[in-house]
């Protein structure tokens, strides 16, 4: 990778979610790329990695289809591959992991995809990125991002840890380094890593509601003001099941989920509608700051 | 455990086979019940995740068909939370994916699962199609199979104007190439079975 932050360049994944129900995800990496100076190559003619459904019930087509992703993203010269949704971040890192470590699966993989299969790009997480560039995120930062979060991580971007990296598996740190690079607090909570119901939204949307519910309690209780995710799915059932959570909740909650894309782009300066907040359900308000008594400001000393 | 001839695969058992094909030893689980207790969808199930690798472990057919026919296997959400937390690292999910393929191929799935199975038969229908998911078609996909016409017709203008359902499939996808990934993968796994 190149040390230069004016010429970064990182293969690009963009995966189903965010050409439609996770469009927000989409324009807010987008517009904080360019203010960071990454440019994301989108990876060519790619397909979907086939999510949660795919290594559910057909395991064999749940490989081939990161791996012919990766291929591609080969062909087109690039040595790794960015996927912000947590889901596709998860498949093309877990196809990868079983392809290095089974022959067996390699040599069926190679049969389905009809080619031979060399080292594959790297595949990353949209919280890995930007951790990458952290330094340089600070000094661009116009507005501090004041506000109290709850970092949710849910379960793809983190496990498992063979595959994804992370050392702190139940209490991982990395989005809330970043919370704080961009001036703002993140509580200590217990549901970090927990299920949200992931791709239950449809068919059991009971479960994401119990579930979720339970996520968005200790998350307000501990006096977070908004929760902040990096995954489609996390954000979806969360903002859009929000109904379906607060039939659960009494009081009901109101608090704001936000992708990591999001809050870095506030702190930024960018507009909300270059970040997509207007496409929530869960309307981003927060509390309005007391203001600083004159008293307290150094300049009245 | 698994034999080294190449035969049938219905004269091995479910654990023999899952170690093959799977790489996964269900031998090494102690019953400890780690995975049961930080399963978030434990209390769906008709049989707790620790119990389904037992099920396995004995080898007798009438256990593995109640590992095959359990809700079970399809309320599983696939956080990967019991490996993560398994002292023997025993890989429940990839156990789980295992019977939820070999429970349709069977014809063994749970009714009460249906509108599970449902979903991710659309879900995949759709890539297979498009080569990319098509959220609106798969819904409508799922709609026609489990007769759920009515469920979220809610929260459907709110995504439209929100600019979160796409009305037409997405292009871009070499979709030609997807169904043959398909069509070649299927073919694959039978051939690697018999």
């Amino acid at each position: 990778m190149s040390s230069n932050p004016a010429t970064m360049k990182v293969g690009y994944f963009p995966g189903c979610s965010l050409q439609g129900s996770s469009r927000d995800f989409a324009e807010s990496l987008h517009a904080v790329a360019k203010a960071l100076s990454i440019e994301l190559c989108e990876v060519p003619e790619w397909n979907c990695c086939g999510a949660s459904s795919g290594h559910m019930i057909e395991h064999l087509v749940s490989v081939a289809l990161p791996i012919n992703v990766l291929l591609k993203a080969q062909k087109a010269g690039l040595d790794q591959v960015m996927a912000p949704c947590a889901s596709c971040y998860n498949r093309l890192a877990t196809a990868s992991y079983e392809v290095a470590h089974s022959p067996t699966t390699k040599a069926q993989v190679e049969k389905v995809l009809q080619t031979t299969i060399r080292k594959l790009p790297r595949v990353l997480n949209v919280v890995e990125l930007l951790a990458q560039i952290a330094d340089q995120i600070g000094p661009k930062v116009t507005k501090k991002f004041e506000q109290t979060v709850a970092c949710y991580y849910g379960c793809l971007l983190v496990r498992p840890a063979k595959i994804t990296g992370f050392d702190r598996t139940e209490d991982p740190v990395e989005m809330d380094k970043l919370v704080a690079t961009v001036g703002g607090k993140s509580i200590d909570w217990n549901f970090k890593t927990e299920c949200c119901g992931a791709s239950f939204s449809v068919a059991r949307t009971s479960v994401v509601g119990r579930l979720g519910a339970k996520i968005m309690h200790d998350a307000v209780e501990r006096k977070a003001e908004a929760v902040v995710v990096a995954c489609p799915m996390c954000h979806s059932n969360l903002d859009l099941r929000r109904g379906e959570i607060n039939k659960r909740l009494d009081p009901k909650t109101d608090i704001p989920v936000l992708f990591i894309t999001q809050v870095i782009g506030l702190a930024l300066g960018l507009s909300e509608k270059e970040l997509g907040l207007g496409r929530h359900f869960v309307p981003v308000r927060f509390p309005a700051k007391p203001v600083a008594s004159p008293a307290a400001t150094p300049a009245a000393q | 455990m698994s034999s080294h001839h190449e035969s049938s695969s219905a004269c091995h058992s479910l654990a023999a086979r899952l170690e093959k094909e799977g790489e996964v030893s269900v031998a090494d689980c102690y019953q400890c019940g780690k995975c049961t207790a930080g399963c978030p969808a434990a209390e769906d199930m008709d049989v707790a995740p620790s119990q389904v690798l037992r099920l396995l472990q004995t080898e007798s057919p009438k256990h593995e068909e109640r590992a095959l026919k359990s809700l079970a296997i399809w309320m599983c959400i696939g956080c990967e939370t019991c490996v993560t937390r398994c002292p023997q690292e025993v890989d429940l999910p990839r156990t789980m994916d295992f019977l939820r393929q070999e429970a349709l191929l069977r014809n063994l799935a749970n009714q009460a699962a249906d509108d599970v199975v449902a979903f991710h038969k659309a879900f995949l229908n759709s890539v297979e199609k498009a080569g990319r998911l098509f959220e609106l078609g798969m819904v409508g996909d799922y709609k026609l199979r489990t007769g759920h016409f009515f469920k979220d017709l809610g929260i459907a203008p709110t995504m439209f104007f929100k600019g979160k359902l796409g009305l037409f499939p997405h292009g871009g996808a070499n979709k030609r190439e997807v169904a043959e990934i398909f069509a070649r993968a299927r073919a694959v796994k039978k051939e690697s079975q018999t």
